[in-house]
């Protein structure tokens, strides 16, 4: 049998700035993995995944992430996409300084 | 040190000229991120996982206090006010945005710094031993050599493409504090009657295949440095693997080919290209040679050190021999218990740019365990260095011990990385602090990698630690008895991998085990490792298993 298709949220860098974006549904880049638009259909995924690689003047590197519902929003799974949406562990430079 | 002529800053101005260029094509659109992806990494520029990364050469490790004032600006400038010295004496600055770079790259320039082939399958920064033209052990300042072989391998037009990366070192020194062993070249300066020439090692490498460089010549007359290393290079180019980057580097190539056959290919090689290097290398290292005379030794009295317990136990340990009796080699730890190993703030590089300029002629060096050297330290002024490097948060006393961990920078920046380093070696500092063990465990290389690349050197640690990812969960994997020096070796893989909460505890209780196993205390962790071998460490590291077994 197939695999279950495993929700997914659409990440990259912002081109300018370098830092972590999630795509949200109304098509904005947002900085906060709790906006993002979570992914729970495999066809709707890969399409908006074609979407982001056209906006290729704002972001880079556009890839779809394991992700899951949450009380606040769409919650990482895997450890790698959990440090992208805070920042390095042993200085508040990235993310955690906003939240 | 190497001045810059009018033709470097000529080139380095057009060049950063081209780059501003590309940088606002790709802001405009007019280039596809996969069109400036390799411009941008042929000018040190990498894209990690929270934001953009400069890697800017230091050539052989070594810097001007102007220089290291400059990295400093930048910092505060354009980056979040510090910056990561790495284990190829480089620098990183981990927050640039990509608008502000081709203005980074000018400041740099304007000391005579750059970024271009710290990326890419080129000729990366030739590194040096850091103690180089300061140590008492040395043949000879392997400086202007490493110069020369920068002048000939930068923009270098038949090595832009290597099948991968290529890295060369050198050292003055038998004692071997660049790591050669484990470069694609690694070169040693020797004397033979009177002369000065190289034993050339070749396809050494750490990595995924982690292998200790052979010996391709055993003598070398200095003469021959560079059209030698062409034929290295012109050989590994065409033989060179391109098919599978995972056996591209130099040192897959030597191993499936041989020592016999590669030593036989570069000498076939060297004998058709020597004679187009007509004189103009050996006059340009004679130009070399002369910006790298000794500084003007000053003779002063040598009072003793004051009865200052800190000053004492720095000085045994961040204090080396230098060539001149008066004077002394200090390394400042970048490694204060619990902090990132290799970080200096803006404010920390200011300071060490005014010791340098005031105690150490003018001159800094970085080394490849990601501390700064200050070469030239009259020790008249060790109490004084001392002081200043105190009241900077500069003086931890730790160099060559526990703590003095070398650390990639892991999964905390880099887009590489399959675990984090840099808060495992903070964990582990800090335990060894608050165990009060350092001194009694005496000289003791940990170095950690967030990935199989091995940045961290794990695999030439007296005791690596590997991070992984294990389905979906930091691990991190122990390898003991390697060693960097000219007993180089690569560790053996201790057992079953750690989880991130484990491996604090774990390294603990190797320590632990080296201070009952040890003969006596100058019988040092490796030397412990060899003679015992692995079962009792291997029982200290995971003692269930041990209790199984009995």
């Amino acid at each position: 049998m197939p695999r279950a298709f495993a929700a997914k949220v659409l990440t990259a860098n912002d081109l300018l700035e370098g830092d972590v974006v999630y795509l949200a549904a109304d098509d904005r880049w947002v900085r906060d993995h709790r906006e993002a638009e979570l992914l729970e259909d495999e066809a709707v995924a890969e399409d908006r995944l074609l979407y982001a690689e056209s906006r290729a003047a704002e972001v880079v590197g556009p890839y779809l992430a394991d992700a899951r519902g949450g009380p606040d929003g769409p919650e990482p799974i895997h450890f790698r996409e959990a440090f992208r949406t805070r920042g390095p562990s042993n200085y508040p430079h990235g993310k955690q300084a906003d939240v | 040190m190497y001045e810059y002529s009018e033709a470097d800053h000529a080139f380095l101005a057009e060049r950063n000229r081209q780059f501003r260029a590309q940088v606002e094509r790709r802001v405009d659109g007019s280039l596809t991120e996969e069109e400036f992806k390799p411009l941008r990494l042929m000018n040190g520029l990498y894209l990690q996982l929270h934001a953009y990364m400069l890697r800017v050469a230091i050539p052989y490790g070594t810097l001007s206090s102007d220089q290291l004032r400059k990295l400093a600006e930048i910092a505060e400038r354009w980056d979040k006010g510090y910056g990561h010295f790495t284990t190829r004496q480089n620098i990183q600055f981990n927050w640039p945005r990509l608008r502000d770079v081709p203005d980074m790259l000018d400041a740099l320039a304007e000391v005579g710094l750059h970024a271009i082939q710290t990326s890419g399958n080129t000729i990366r920064n030739v590194t040096a031993d850091h103690f180089a033209g300061a140590a008492a052990d040395e043949v000879a300042d392997p400086r202007p050599h490493a110069e020369l072989l920068r002048q000939w391998s930068t923009d270098h037009p038949e090595f832009q493409f290597l099948p991968r990366k290529f890295k060369i070192a050198v050292t003055g020194s038998a004692a071997d504090r660049a790591v050669i062993r484990a470069h694609d070249i690694g070169l040693e300066l020797r004397e033979k009657d009177g002369k000065i020439g190289f034993r050339v090692l070749v396809g050494g490498g750490l990595g995924r295949t982690p292998m200790i460089g052979k010996v391709l010549r055993d003598w070398l007359p200095e003469a021959d440095l560079l059209p030698y290393c062409e034929a290295i290079v012109s050989v590994y180019n065409l033989l060179g693997r391109r098919d599978n980057k995972y056996k591209a580097r130099i040192k897959i190539t030597v191993h499936e080919h041989g020592i016999e056959e590669i030593s036989r290919l570069v000498e076939e090689r060297f004998a058709l290209i020597r004679p187009a290097f007509r004189g103009a290398d050996r006059t340009l290292l004679n130009r070399i040679r002369a910006m790298f005379a000794p500084p003007e030794w000053a003779d002063l009295p040598v009072p003793p050190l004051p009865d200052d317990p800190g000053l004492r136990a720095w000085a045994d340990v961040n204090v080396a021999s230098h060539r001149n009796p008066g004077y002394a080699i200090v390394t400042v730890s970048l490694k204060k218990h619990g902090a990132t190993p290799g970080d200096a703030t803006a404010g920390q590089m200011r300071v060490l740019a005014d010791l340098a300029a005031r105690y150490a002629h003018d001159e800094l060096r970085i080394s490849h365990e990601q501390n700064v050297v200050l070469p030239h330290v009259h020790r008249a002024h060790l109490a004084a260095v001392h002081a200043a490097l105190k009241a900077a948060d500069l003086a931890t006393a730790n160099v060559g011990l526990a703590s003095d961990i070398i650390a990639c920078p892991g999964m905390d920046y880099c887009a590489l990385a399959t675990a984090r380093s840099i808060p495992v070696a903070q964990g582990i500092a800090e335990r060894i602090e608050a165990l009060r063990i350092e001194r009694d465990v005496g000289e003791l290389q940990i170095k950690i990698s967030g990935c199989i690349n091995a940045c961290g050197h794990h695999h030439v640690g007296h005791i690596g630690i590997l991070g992984l990812d294990r389905a979906g969960v930091e691990n991190y994997q122990i390898t003991l008895g390697g060693s960097a020096g000219p007993d180089a070796a690569i560790g053996e893989r201790a057992g079953p991998g750690f989880a991130y909460d484990e491996i604090v505890p774990a390294v603990e209780r190797l320590l632990t085990a080296y201070l009952a196993l040890r003969e006596e205390p100058g019988e040092r962790f490796v030397d412990a490792y060899r003679r015992l071998g692995p079962a009792p460490f291997k029982a200290a590291l995971y003692p269930e298993a041990a209790r199984d077994a009995a």
